[in-house]
């Protein structure tokens, strides 16, 4: 089934591995929506927010492909997990004083903060979903966007384990990874 | 740097003491100070290498100053190009991994290829390249660019070292990966100043990646799923692989067949990894396999592919592909699993491991019924004709006559096009690790500078080079290397006058529209005499087998110029887009279709 798959990435901290995890998938033609990457809550290791679409199977493909990078150490497919998806987004919208308010009543129905201000423009902090961000984009969009920048989406598992949860060095954790992986024909990357 | 930290200069526990004794050295007075240049040395010395090929330049003289101190034999090739395929021509035929050095810049951009070639078929390379001195990298320096950024695709790993302390683990690391799991090529790029540098050396004994930890040993659920599918079969064929070698599983893997009496076809790669002459042996598959194999695929109803990774020439268009079989795939390489074709029995592990798991679980059998129907399926009138014996030279007749002198013992290398198909159709290997070719990446000019790596890797060996008149115009300047090192290699060159392949593509799916293939030469007769080797030039069909003879009776190269029928192609063919069903016979073998 050809779907919106959200890929959490854990990679050891080194010089050039987002151009590695980066250069795999354009070398596999897989097309990355959008990517994040930044500290993990362990030392020495990334975490990498991976949005790509495709059928399954492909995504299945991309999970392997990763894993044969020396430096990705866990790799989990959050598509159908319940699960955190939030971006951010900062929104300049021209703001003519007669407009002020409306725009501020729409920030605050969208929980936005109002970061920045001059006679001329308010600049909108908004965090969430992605789609929740879309609509706030699209409702300030008729008052004139000057600038606009989105993160693009940062994942995480609701309670349970992390999604690096098998890979704190536990010897298990590839046997686990490998047959659970292959063995099942199952998606790779879910545990 | 992904290596571990290198250990304190007074710490010596857990250090190899290597051949060399360095560490008896350092319980007395601590490891040696040395310089990066000594280190690289050194560490290739401890992981056992004792022949590499390079080629020097600015970035790496330090490396240069340090290589006669060494036990290193440096095979100085004419291009770098040659070095990676020369140490691959040496990883396959020793299963050690293969070692070449070029300079920064135009030295090190000249590996790519033969990279690639060795990560296609997943062959253990280690490359190292002199970088510009760190102060200059980013600068645009004279002779400077970013290997590992070129190299990213075409590499197993790569490694740019930061620090001279790092040489020596991230060298030790670069055999383990080039070595383990699914094996490939591995460069290290070491700034200049850094092989100047010293630092104290002691050789790592272990190396620890938490990111790399390959499944060698499989799931016996997995190997239970595949027996129980093999006790099911009533037709059931194995697809042997270059995996088989690589693992070194030839004799479990004949110990497999002999107990479960399936027969068995060969990928381009996978040949030699089960005796030819063996009558379950049905030889090659694919694009230019045999008729009688294709078939066997279309009518088998379990397909057991061991160490192959279902290339497109190998199983031409998927959707024919052993319509009516179920698939047991056995790889090392999880990411191989599903990749291309749908498989209904994965089992991830390494080939001889999974293999004598798989014995104990399999009943012996006898399949003589579907070995028969097989048999019955050959193109008699085709095997017949290859005895008659036309004037000009046919292409076959020179790879038997070869075969027969040597008693089908001698290592052959190749390039890539007919001559290659007709070797792999006709040859008849029986040994593994003896059939060294370019499977995946199809790089021209692989056959006489992978043998040069064959004969000094196996120089118990004959070794024969057969090559195209287009590949060995791309690789003549290795005839020096091997003049210059005097092996005793021959080098057989099919010699249409043509780019073969190309214009045999071009007559049967193109209206014979021939462009850009007609290709002159050199008089090689000449070139050899000019290389101080000997040439020799044979015309008709009764000057092969003297020819052959006495090139085997000269010491030293020897260039044999097969002069053949200019428009002869392959048969049989697939053509490009058609099921292995579809293939192609030549005209006046194709009334038993």
């Amino acid at each position: 089934m050809k779907q919106r798959h959200t890929l959490v990435v854990l990679v050891e901290d080194h010089p050039g591995v987002l151009n590695r995890v980066v250069s795999l998938m354009r070398r596999r033609s897989f097309n990355i929506d959008a990517i994040t990457v930044g500290h993990s809550e362990q030392p020495g290791v990334s975490r990498m927010t991976l949005v790509v679409d495709g059928e399954d199977e492909e995504v299945e493909q991309v999970g392997k492909q990763l894993y044969k990078l020396m430096e990705v150490l866990k790799v989990t497919d959050l598509t159908g997990e319940s699960c955190v998806s939030h971006e951010l987004a900062l929104i300049k919208v021209a703001a003519k004083a007669q407009h002020r308010g409306e725009i501020l009543q729409v920030a605050a129905i969208f929980g936005a903060k109002v970061v920045d201000a001059t006679p001329t423009t308010l600049l909108l902090e908004a965090t969430g979903r992605e789609e929740r961000i879309d609509a706030l984009v699209a409702m300030v969009r008729g008052y004139g966007i000057r600038e606009l920048v989105r993160t693009g989406p940062a994942a995480m598992v609701r309670g349970g384990p992390s999604a690096g949860a098998k890979e704190n060095g536990r010897p298990e954790r590839d046997r686990d990874r490998k047959t659970v992986t292959v063995g099942d024909g199952a998606l790779a990357m879910a545990n | 740097m992904a290596v571990a930290h290198p250990q304190s200069p007074t710490r010596t526990e857990g250090m190899a003491a290597g051949p060399d004794g360095v560490g008896a050295e350092s319980v007395r007075k601590g490891p040696p100070i040395l310089s990066g240049a000594e280190i690289t040395c050194r560490s290739l010395e401890a992981e056992g290498v004792t022949v590499i090929f390079g080629y020097p330049g600015g970035a790496v003289i330090p490396l240069y100053d340090a290589l006669p101190g060494s036990r290193l034999h440096h095979v100085l090739v004419r291009f770098e190009q040659w070095a990676a395929l020369a140490a691959q021509g040496y990883a396959r035929v020793t299963g050690r991994p293969g070692v070449c050095i070029a300079t920064s810049g135009p030295g090190a951009t000249n590996l790519v290829t033969g990279l690639a070639d060795a990560m296609l078929d997943s062959v253990p390379l280690v490359a190292i390249t002199g970088q510009v001195g760190q102060p200059m990298i980013g600068r645009d320096a004279f002779q400077e660019v970013d290997i590992t950024g070129i190299t990213l695709p075409v590499t197993k790993h790569n490694y740019l070292v930061q620090r001279v302390e790092d040489i020596a683990p991230t060298i030790k690391e670069a055999f383990h990966l080039a070595t383990s799991g699914r094996p490939g090529p591995v460069l290290v790029d070491i700034p200049k100043n850094l092989l100047i540098a010293k630092a104290p050396f002691s050789y790592p004994t272990g190396v620890g990646r938490r990111g790399y930890q390959p499944t060698s040993v499989p799931n016996l659920r997995q190997v239970r799923l595949a027996a129980e599918a093999i006790e099911r079969a009533e037709r059931p064929l194995i697809m042997a692989g270059h995996g088989i070698m690589l693992s070194g599983a030839s004799d479990p893997f004949a110990r497999f067949v002999e107990k479960t009496g399936i027969p068995v076809i060969f990928t381009l790669l996978g040949l030699g990894c089960f005796p030819e002459s063996d009558p379950r042996a049905l030889g090659m598959m694919g694009m230019h396999g045999h008729k009688h194999v294709n078939d066997a695929l279309d009518a088998c109803d379990l397909l057991v592919n061991i160490g192959a990774r279902f290339d497109d020439r190998a199983t031409g268009r998927l959707d024919g592909f052993a319509a009516n079989a179920k698939i047991v795939h056995v790889d090392v390489d999880p990411a191989e699993i599903g990749k291309n074709v749908r498989t209904d029995v994965p089992v991830v592990g390494d080939a001889a491991e999974v293999l004598k798991a798989l014995i104990e679980e399999v009943a012996e059998r006898r399949r003589d019924e579907w070995l028969g129907w097989i048999n019955g399926r050959r193109n008699r009138p085709l095997e017949a004709a290859l005895d008659d014996r036309p004037p000009t030279p046919e292409p076959y007749t020179i790879v038997r006559a070869i075969a027969a002198a040597s008693n089908g013992e001698a290592v052959v290398t190749t390039d890539v096009g007919q001559h290659q198909m007709w070797t792999a159709q006709y040859f008849g290997f029986d040994h593994p690790d003896r059939w060294i070719t370019s499977g995946g990446l199809g790089t021209m000019g692989f056959g006489l500078p992978s043998a040069i790596g064959a004969k000094m890797g196996r120089p118990d060996l004959e070794v024969w080079a057969v090559v195209g008149d287009g590949g060995i115009q791309m690789s003549l300047s290795e005839l020096a290397t091997a003049a210059q090192e005097g092996l005793d290699i021959n080098i057989a060159v099919i010699n249409n006058g043509y780019l073969g392949m190309v214009r045999q593509w071009q007559d049967l799916f193109h209206e014979k529209n021939y462009s850009q293939v007609e290709i002159t030469g050199p008089n090689l007769e000449k070139l050899a005499g000019a290389y101080g080797i000997t040439g020799i030039t044979v015309r008709t069909d009764a000057e092969i087998a003297p020819a052959i003879a006495r090139a085997r009776s000269i010491k030293g190269p020897v260039l044999l110029d097969f002069v053949v029928e200019p428009e002869a192609n392959v048969y049989p063919i697939v053509p490009p887009g058609a099921s292995n069903s579809e293939m192609l016979h030549e005209r006046r073998f194709r009334d038993t279709e």
